[in-house]
């Protein structure tokens, strides 16, 4: 309960500050646009040449790529900003008032800085849906929907996860503070549904750095060609990444010894 | 500030770049190493590929296209309109202005000088390159003789632009924004994501004729032997006709972000 207080509070703070730059709010927000289209543009070069990749078609593609988009807008609009300035406090020796506050340092951490005009990612993510449905016809059920949903939770939590396990990595390394950028870069497979790579890449993809798990699977979901197995199996093993993520967090935390000592 | 002072000073200021490099070299390489989209698009277009050629390109193909698109991006890197816009707003550009010499040759040498370790990133990509897909690459002697003008030019388009949109923080507050706005469109426009000869007809027409071409795309040609001598020669025209464009719009808005400026509390 205290814990959804904090978050709130935070929220609020970040989308105060936003709203005082509002010129920055528009042109943040047209930028989004931008990429978004950028994004676009190679699936359609793609489409133009071959109805169908790896076993996707176009809408179906557009349904990945959708799950891209949002989860962008997620990891650059809180989990990025929020995370660099935990490296920068590691490196200027504030992060300890921020261990001093009375509320878990990681929650407190992970969600400092917000920028809200990402919202607009979100936005174009669902007007990506909304156009790829009416290619393919209908409409997903109730049933997929929730199953989507499901693992839209599963994908954010293991997004997190590896933020949080990137940040503690600075804890015993100083100098990696873009080593976020590298997996903001590396983020962009994601884009692609997991067939599109082949041997060992599929399995790094899948198993070890789960980016099939962010947007391949519920993108599955909602074209209600995920089976049941499969949708049990990403759900505990993002739970159960998420636990490992939280343990190193607490151990790094533990033998973090401040800039001075 | 004459240029020989500068052209005096060019070499120490080569040697400090290099040496902030090698000092810098864990984060130096992190940001080579996310410098990966040509591979994610590779991956797209190699899956497309599986079950035969796509508008000219077999697998080998793209394998060499977006290799050799890996190989000039990695090799033409600036970042100066990160550093302009990060001064001028806190103040520090003042310092620079002090010395006796312009600020801008001394970022292009910093900005060169990194260019030894962007070849230990790029090295292992040119190996990969020649096991993966020689016979896809030029085989006339002309063209990687052009290749370095050609390079050279790349670069120097990129850092002009940079400088002109940097300088415009000297007017604006979000000049970084309008930075990003024009990558945007260069990752489209330049060949970067997606061969140009693979755009629809109207799409390269426009492509063609803008200036992001000359910063990827035409050195990738000349790796892949496109084209003809006569057409090479005359691209390289273009392309330094749009170096020396840039170079007088880079000091008409030098001067005239001078005189508006009038630093942070002066």
């Amino acid at each position: 309960m205290k814990a959804l207080r904090v978050v709130s509070a935070m929220m609020r703070a970040s989308v105060a500050l936003a709203l005082q730059y509002r010129l920055e709010f528009v042109v943040e927000g047209a930028l989004a646009v931008l990429w978004m289209a950028v994004a676009l543009i190679p699936l359609m070069v793609v489409f133009g040449n071959r109805g169908a990749v790896a076993g996707w078609t176009y809408p179906e593609m557009l349904v990945v790529l959708g799950w891209f988009v949002a989860l962008k807008g997620v990891l650059e609009g809180t989990l990025s900003p929020s995370l660099m300035q935990v490296v920068e406090h590691v490196r200027k020796g504030t992060l300890d008032f921020v261990l001093l506050k009375p509320a878990d340092a990681q929650l407190l951490v992970s969600l400092s800085k917000i920028e809200p005009w990402r919202v607009v990612d979100l936005a174009g993510a669902a007007a990506i849906f909304v156009y790829a449905f009416q290619h393919i016809g209908h409409a997903p059920s109730i049933a997929q929907l929730s199953l989507a949903a499901g693992l839209l939770v599963a994908a954010v939590l293991v997004l997190y996860s590896i933020a949080i396990l990137v940040v503690s990595i600075a804890f015993v390394a100083v100098r990696v503070d873009n080593l976020l950028y590298l997996f903001q870069s590396v983020f962009d497979v994601a884009r692609w549904p997991n067939s599109v790579f082949r041997g060992l890449l599929a399995v790094v993809f899948t198993y070890v750095l789960p980016l099939a798990l962010m947007t391949t699977y519920p993108a599955l979901a909602l074209l209600g060609k995920l089976n049941a197995r499969t949708a049990v199996a990403a759900l505990l093993g993002s739970f159960l990444f998420a636990s490992v993520a939280r343990l190193i967090w607490l151990s790094s935390i533990r033998r973090y010894t401040s800039a001075s000592s | 500030m004459s240029v020989r002072a500068a052209l005096r000073a060019y070499p120490q200021f080569l040697k400090t770049g290099f040496a902030s490099a090698v000092a810098y070299r864990a984060e130096f390489l992190i940001w080579m190493f996310s410098t990966n989209m040509p591979l994610v698009m590779l991956a797209i277009w190699a899956a497309a590929a599986r079950s035969g050629p796509v508008g000219g390109y077999s697998q080998r193909g793209f394998a060499a296209y977006y290799l050799c698109a890996l190989l000039v991006r990695l090799m033409t890197g600036a970042w100066i309109v990160w550093e302009l816009t990060m001064e001028i707003r806190q103040g520090v550009f003042s310092l620079r202005l002090l010395r006796p010499i312009h600020p801008l040759w001394q970022w292009s040498a910093e900005n060169l000088a990194a260019i030894p370790m962007r070849g230990i990133v790029a090295f292992p990509v040119v190996i990969i390159l020649l096991w993966l897909a020689r016979g896809e690459l030029s085989h006339d002697w002309f063209f990687w003789l052009l290749l370095a003008p050609a390079l050279l030019g790349a670069w120097l388009l990129y850092f002009l632009v940079q400088a002109i949109i940097g300088t415009l923080a000297l007017r604006f507050e979000s000049a970084s924004s309008l930075f990003e706005a024009w990558l945007g469109f260069s990752n489209i426009l330049s060949g970067y994501l997606v061969p140009l000869d693979l755009f629809p007809s109207a799409v390269r027409v426009l492509a063609v004729a803008l200036p992001f071409r000359f910063q990827l795309s035409y050195p990738v040609e000349l790796m892949l032997g496109r084209g003809t001598r006569v057409e090479m020669l005359e691209l390289l025209a273009a392309q330094w006709a749009y170096v020396a464009f840039f170079f007088v719009v880079t000091r008409v808005a030098w001067r005239s972000g001078m005189r508006h400026y009038a630093a942070y509390g002066g």
